[in-house]
């Protein structure tokens, strides 16, 4: 095990652990936002930058502080390492640069964007934005497109986080879709007319930080917060079956994975619980599926502003 | 002076796949893409991509359409994604159709100390399209590209293989009769 | 005359052809190397010439080799760095189109020395017909038995291929060019691991520029304490510069690192002083990326002191009145070119050239890019000079690799030395457009 200490908290871990995950085994507002990271897919990370964090010291055999801010997410911990998130303001002062960068193209179309109240880039922008903008020239701009019949790109508001490509790689057999061109016009697309069509595909929504890649079969129904969450499992042949369904009233408006507080997937019996496609988008019955019960969520969330129910594994929780 | 490369952005997303019959290299062209192949160790012939690419591109009509990129995609049994990816992220494919003749004139600083942005304007006048466009004659097709690596004999362009440097208008109009013999009869 | 070793032979017709290269004692060194030293041997000479890095980064060969890993069992790849993008640079092609089995020799030695029994030798695309060059030579070499089993009856193996790029400058940094090798998008990888440790197909990896291979060979030759001699302080041995811009005589000079800038620019031996009888305005000495230098700090330091054409010469008084040596793009402008122009030529060309791959660098670049078109065509305000100023200090230190740096230290450099020529644009927006900015028509109202 090796020691590191975060914003003035120590914690031990594994070594090869990254800063990112050594942070989040701290928790709270030690953790540095991810925009492109997901613990869940081989290989991500390390592109967006918001996770950028000054190392004030090395290591115990190195204490030299590192020259320039390092990605979280990407960046191992040594033992005897310190670590300056939320101390540093150096580090904030970059994280709204950042937040600037990815914003100067953004549409900012959050009010008929689905992704509104559940967008890791609106989150950010409420933390470390500026009110105004200093972006005077003409905006990026790429027609919405559909990749497949349930699944909707807005390019305009893709952070090129790349999460969607490592899925296809890594949940499906064969990738139709992926990064074309570069720099500032590089964008997702599958080049040529083609639906993206794999039984575990519509995991590229759950994924997409932002409203990039969303659900045609929820598309403009509703406003996240007006739903209520719900913990659902069903038997299904080519997933585990465990899911969200968010509803209103007996009705089911959209079908996602479980995710955990940083937005990622969570594992069940030690297995990331992706949901195949027929769970996604079909199963829109309340029949169809065994509700367990309310999903507990962050009271900061804004989901949890129109909250209904005060669930006892809450209040049990609470008490513990 | 036109932005060429601000305009590829809203190049439309979708290609239509059925606009070529289906490319097939010669036999002898299969002993090259044999030969590129064999540079690599086993398993890693996806590492042939480029120079296949560039092959593919003078054997078939010098651009990469959708068909030829399947048919690499398959010499070199990957999936096609990956040569569209390829393919768009290098400025020297053309994913679009170009005229018989690309010229390729360097923009970059060093080239535009002495002179590059007047030759551009040369050829423009000349030919009477923009940069970007192709002559109505779909002879020539024209293109700025950046530094090309021959700054100590600017202005210049590129040509297929060739670079012609030290350039001047007389030079250029001198360059494009000969061009226009070359391939008015291909 | 300054010594030569890498240009030496550049004259002789027919140099790149394996029997005259051969008989101006063409591959020596393979035989030296491979029949009385091991490779270690051959490390340790090239740590003793001292040699850094001509690709730009300027880091010391010898050292980057011994930081390559050697695990049992697994092979290790010799790559080449032969795509020359650097705007200002084209030594590189010069040596591979004159005289290639120079190369290819390098190419031998060093992949000996570092165990590696195939190696690549990575080509701009745009250089096709040098690759062709470079080719011929090796299929030469391989006729002639330098390449192939059982180099020289040694029992070394070693195949060297060439692979081509497709027109991106990012891969001439080491990891995209890795990934391009690999048939992939030219994204630089996030570091670490390095290349040393995980590079081609995730095998120990030493990524080389060709003039640093080249320079191998007179190493291997004359050993490294005789390179070493030659040269100043830790700038040793021999660089080639490429030359260009507004000079009577632009072109690939091989100096001894250590002459003076003035004696560079205007002795007749080298540049020959500027065309037409201009001025001299500024200066980029070490390719596009590095800072510029105003006429007066070109040929003296800040202190007055003469400036040296070597690594710490060339960056005395660090960004606030030095630069860099680079890659030995030198780049000079004369009293009538504009620098708003030029420096939004340059961002246009990072603009065009990054990645796309992490924020900072692919918004920023583009985002300067078109502020400084707006100032050049008489659009920009007076707060766009500041904006550009805080836009690339937030690239610079915040990006997967250097193109991000490259991008802001040619902009920030520029604003630094020659703001009033950015707020003449402000203030004259109708003359920005009509003419270019220059020391002599400063000021003076149009005709």
């Amino acid at each position: 095990m090796v020691k590191v200490i975060i914003d003035d908290i120590e914690v031990e871990v594994e070594p090869g652990t990254t800063i990112l995950n050594a942070a989040r085994q701290i928790g709270g507002d030690v953790v540095p936002p991810a925009m492109c990271y997901y613990s869940k897919l081989q290989g991500s990370g390390g592109k967006c930058r918001t996770c950028l964090v000054e190392v004030a010291a090395g290591s115990t055999a190195d204490p030299r502080p590192m020259p320039k801010l390092v990605a979280s997410c990407s960046t191992p911990v040594m033992d005897g390492m310190i670590v300056k998130n939320k101390t540093s303001e150096r580090v904030y002062d970059n994280r709204a640069a950042v937040t600037e960068f990815l914003l100067i193209n953004h549409p900012l179309d959050c009010p008929i964007c689905d992704q509104a109240g559940e967008c890791h880039l609106q989150d950010l922008g409420f933390e470390h934005g500026k009110e105004g903008t200093r972006y005077e020239e003409k905006r990026r701009t790429f027609d919405p497109i559909d990749i497949g019949d349930k699944i909707k790109l807005h390019m305009n508001r893709c952070i090129l986080c790349y999460r969607c490509v490592y899925v296809a790689n890594q949940l499906t057999d064969k990738r139709v879709h992926g990064i074309m061109h570069r720099g500032d016009h590089a964008e997702i697309s599958t080049y040529i007319e083609q639906a993206i069509d794999n039984d575990f595909s519509g995991n590229v929504i759950d994924v997409c930080p932002v409203g990039a890649l969303t659900d045609k079969t929820f598309r403009f129904k509703s406003r996240v917060w007006f739903l209520k969450p719900m913990e659902a499992s069903c038997e299904c042949t080519k997933c585990a079956g465990k899911a969200v369904v968010w509803m209103f009233g007996d009705e089911i408006y959209r079908v996602t994975g479980r995710k955990d507080k940083y937005g990622e997937i969570e594992d069940i019996d030690g297995k990331t619980a992706w949901i195949c496609n027929e769970c996604r988008f079909d199963k829109k019955d309340k029949s169809q599926w065994n509700i367990e019960g309310p999903r507990v969520i962050n009271r900061h969330s804004v989901i949890a502003q129109n909250q209904y129910l005060v669930d006892e594994r809450i209040e049990s929780k609470k008490l513990n | 002076m036109q932005e060429n490369w601000t305009h590829k952005m809203s190049i439309s997303v979708t290609h239509n796949s059925t606009d070529q019959a289906e490319p097939q290299f010669s036999a002898e062209k299969m002993v090259e893409v044999q030969r590129f192949i064999n540079h690599y160790p086993e398993g890693k012939q996806k590492s042939a991509l480029m120079r296949i690419l560039h092959l593919a591109e003078e054997e078939f009509g010098g651009w990469l359409s959708v068909p030829t990129m399947n048919y690499v995609a398959g010499l070199l049994n990957i999936q096609p994604i990956e040569v569209y990816e390829v393919a768009t992220f290098y400025t020297m494919f053309n994913i679009e159709k170009p005229g018989k003749v690309v010229l390729e004139v360097c923009r970059t600083g060093p080239c535009m100390l002495v002179g590059s942005d007047q030759i551009i304007e040369h050829i423009e006048n000349k030919l009477d399209i923009k940069v970007g466009q192709t002559s109505a004659d779909g002879m020539f097709t024209l293109k700025t590209a950046e530094c090309l690596g021959a700054c100590g004999y600017g202005p210049m362009l590129q040509c297929g293989k060739h670079y012609h440097e030290h350039l001047t208008p007389a030079k250029v109009d001198e360059l494009l009769d000969t061009l226009r013999k070359e391939h008015s009869d291909k | 005359m300054g010594r030569k070793l890498l240009l030496e032979h550049i004259d002789v017709p027919g140099i790149e052809t394996f029997e005259v290269y051969r008989k101006n004692g063409g591959y020596r060194s393979v035989e030296k190397a491979l029949k009385t030293m091991s490779p270690q041997n051959v490390v340790e000479e090239v740590q003793a010439s001292g040699l850094r890095g001509r690709g730009g980064a300027g880091f010391p060969t010898g050292m980057k080799w011994s930081f390559l890993a050697k695990p049992e069992g697994v092979p290790r790849y010799l790559l080449c760095n032969a795509d020359e993008s650097e705007p200002g640079t084209f030594k590189d092609r010069y040596l591979m189109e004159k005289i290639p089995h120079l190369l290819v020799e390098g190419m031998i030695v060093s992949s000996y020395a570092l165990g590696c029994n195939q190696s690549y030798i990575y080509i701009r695309g745009e250089y096709m017909w040098v690759l062709e060059i470079v080719e011929k030579a090796i299929a030469e070499a391989y006729a002639n038995g330098f390449l192939g089993k059982n180099i020289l009856g040694s029992g070394y193996d070693l195949d060297l291929a060439i692979a081509p790029g497709g027109g991106a400058y990012i891969c001439g940094e080491e990891t995209a060019l890795i990934e391009s090798l690999e048939g992939k998008r030219g994204n630089p990888r996030i570091k670490p691991p390095f290349p040393a440790v995980r590079g081609l197909w995730g095998c120990p990896t030493v990524v080389n520029n060709v003039e640093s291979i080249a320079a191998v060979v007179p190493i291997v030759n004359d050993g490294g304490a005789e390179y070493a001699k030659i040269g100043i302080g830790k700038s040793t041995g021999t660089k080639l510069i490429s030359a260009c811009g507004n000079l009577v005589k632009p072109g690939v000079y091989e100096i001894e690192l250590g002459i003076t800038v003035e004696e560079f620019i205007y002795s007749d031996e080298w540049c020959g002083g500027i065309a037409n009888g201009k001025k001299i305005k500024a200066c980029v000495p070490g390719g596009s990326s590095v800072p510029i230098l105003p006429a007066n700090l070109i040929t003296k330091t800040a202190e007055g002191v003469d400036r040296l054409m070597s690594y710490e010469g060339l960056a005395e008084g660090g960004f606030a009145s030095g630069s860099m040596l680079g890659s030995g793009g030198f780049i000079v402008f004369d009293e009538d070119q504009c620098i708003v122009r030029n420096t939004w030529n340059f961002a246009r060309f990072y603009a065009h050239e990054s990645c796309g791959q992490c924020s900072p660098c692919r918004e920023g670049t583009g985002w300067m890019e078109k502020v400084l078109r707006r100032l050049e065509n008489g659009q920009g305000h007076m707060h766009d000079i500041d904006l550009l100023a805080e836009i690339n200090k937030k690239i610079e230190g915040n990006t997967i690799c250097p193109l991000g740096d490259a991008a802001a230290w040619p902009v920030a450099a520029a604003i630094r030395h020659f703001r009033e020529e950015f707020e003449w644009h402000v203030t004259h927006p109708d003359e920005a457009v009509k003419r270019n900015f220059g020391i002599a028509s400063n000021h003076m109202p149009l005709v």
